[in-house]
């Protein structure tokens, strides 16, 4: 048991926007909920990870200023979209080594208002046409060789899946059904970004981003964090009984990145990386996907949550469609998914969302999810990735 | 005729514009960009594929917003080039989703983007359906 970690305490802020606060008191919010969650102080904490994407990474330190400089160490973390599960993972990994009986990990991000994320190679054009870069490129490509818009590149990675297993239907409004569930789902969450329920049409009419992607399809720019307290299993032993009850194991903590394949380097792989996180962490918790009770993944896109799931063998290989079409993945369906809105309802704070969808899933196993309550969950899994591209998978159990 | 200048230097101008790739001597791995060494095996020599300027489309979107300079809605894809994948637009197709389907053929086409202030025009590319 020495070796198990378990989520002793853990929380989210409402996500949406915060103009009263900044990203220290966002993640101050989140910390000391995690802690009061936890029943413990920050003087217990061995190690602090610390992730803030977009803040200049020195998150950490700013907040130890705000809730306890205790000297521990500090790791601030950035993975893009991945980057609270590696805060997160961090934090495990320094108590499953022993390092540390408690660890604290942290994520916010100040998103509200922002734009499009884009993926960087933008440059002004010049007066004279000179090379300049990798590709020895005259004039910005982004627009001319192919798109580096999120919600382009999130597109065609649907649109791939088509191409591969190819469906009769209509392309747009099998992809709009997709976040027509997760908008549904949010309704039942008072944390997410938004709550209101959309219908396909609705979906569908909205403004065009990147076909077919439309603006309710793609993920919600907001303000939030997330934090999580985690303990090793011998100190946990040592607790009192209501702290074990409600404690959640990590059976499963894995990051993986993009091995190389053919095409990776055109359009990025956020296939490979997730089937083989998927692979590691059922091996690592001794579960298949058909004991999962709920799964959070990472819907940056309605197109990308069709590909994930058969990524994460949620159906049979190549049945993605048709496992969305029996209705698995609502709320009352066999494999819900994205129960608490999905990052196009609830949300996408960026360092943020790698904690807070761990924190959804522990919700429900400690059986206080209130109105959205899965019934009699025992096993979830949490999915993250961020572009470039890492991925992080949490399997997480509750406690016997 | 103005001077030219291909807008990336994998884009070979001339009588029969084509693209070419670094390819990796050990493994046959193919790059578009500058190499430190091979993602695929390490290997560090590397030699000239010529790619074949007829393919597949294997995957689009349309896009609605872009920077500015770029006209929208432009078609952005992958296309299948006898087993290397290619980044780029589809033009002279018309951007929507009845005319763009996924599978179709399409061939290499290039177009002049704008002359610099020396007249020297700069040569973009994209694939067309074939
Ligand atoms: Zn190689």
């Amino acid at each position: 048991m020495s070796d198990e970690v378990w989520i002793l305490g853990i929380t989210m802020t409402k996500f949406g926007k915060h103009p009263d606060k900044d990203s220290v008191d966002l993640a101050a919010e989140a910390a000391l909920g995690a802690l009061a969650d936890a029943g413990v102080g920050i003087d217990r904490m061995g190690i602090l990870a610390a992730g803030n994407l977009l803040g200049g990474g020195h998150l950490g330190q700013s907040l130890q200023k705000q809730i306890g400089q205790t000297g521990i160490p500090v790791y601030n973390v950035a993975n893009a979209c991945a980057t609270g599960a590696t805060a997160l993972r961090t934090a495990i990994m320094a108590v499953k080594a022993g390092e540390a009986d408690y660890g604290l990990a942290v994520g916010v991000e100040k998103l509200a208002g922002a734009g499009l994320l884009a993926g960087g190679s933008r440059k002004d054009d010049g007066s004279t046409w000179t090379p300049s870069g990798r590709y020895g490129a005259v004039a910005a490509v982004d627009g001319r060789i192919g798109t580096e818009i999120m919600p382009g590149v999130f597109a065609q990675v649907g649109m791939e899946y088509l191409s591969a297993h190819p469906y009769s239907g209509n392309d747009f409004e099998l992809f709009a059904r997709i976040s027509e569930k997760n908008h549904a789902h949010s309704t039942l969450n008072p944390l997410a970004a938004y709550t209101k329920r959309m219908t396909l049409e609705e979906i569908m009419n909205d403004v065009m981003i990147a076909y077919p992607n439309t603006r309710p399809m793609c993920s919600a720019n907001c303000d939030g964090a997330a934090a999580a307290v985690v303990v090793s299993g011998s100190v946990l032993k040592t607790l009192s009984q209501e702290q074990q009850r409600r404690a959640v194991k990590v059976s499963a903590s894995v990051l993986t990145t993009d091995p190389w394949q053919e095409a990776c380097q055109i359009l990025p792989d956020v296939n490979t990386l997730t089937r083989n996180a998927a692979a590691q962490a059922y091996e690592a918790a001794g579960v298949g996907p058909a004991d999962l009770d709920l799964v959070e993944l990472h819907d940056c896109f309605a197109t990308a949550e069709l590909v994930h799931y058969d990524n994460l063998m949620l159906c049979e290989p190549g049945g993605a469609v048709d496992f969305f079409e029996s209705g698995a993945t609502w709320r009352d369906g066999s494999t819900p998914v994205n129960v608490s809105g999905g990052l196009q309802s609830k949300g996408h704070p960026i360092a943020a969302t790698g904690i807070a969808n761990v924190w959804e899933v522990c919700h429900h196993l400690r059986g206080e999810a209130g109105d959205r309550q899965i019934e009699g969950a025992k096993v979830g899994l949490a999915h993250v990735i961020g572009l470039g591209s890492a991925c992080g998978v949490h399997i997480l159990e509750k406690a016997a | 005729m103005p001077a030219q200048i291909p807008l990336v230097d994998y884009l070979v101008l001339g009588d029969r514009p084509h693209l070419v790739a670094h390819e990796c001597s050990a493994c046959g791995a193919r790059y578009f960009d500058r190499r430190n060494a091979c993602a695929s095996c390490g290997g560090t020599t590397f030699g000239t594929a010529e790619i074949a300027t007829e393919g597949t489309l294997r995957t689009f979107t349309i896009v609605t917003f872009a920077a500015p300079g770029i006209p929208t809605p432009y078609v952005a894809g992958v296309v299948d080039c006898a087993g290397t994948s290619v980044r780029a637009n589809i033009v002279n197709v018309e951007p929507t989703p009845e005319a763009v389907t996924l599978g179709m053929p399409v061939r290499l086409a290039t177009f002049p983007i704008g002359a610099d202030s020396e007249g020297t025009e700069a040569v973009g590319f994209g694939f067309e359906p074939a």
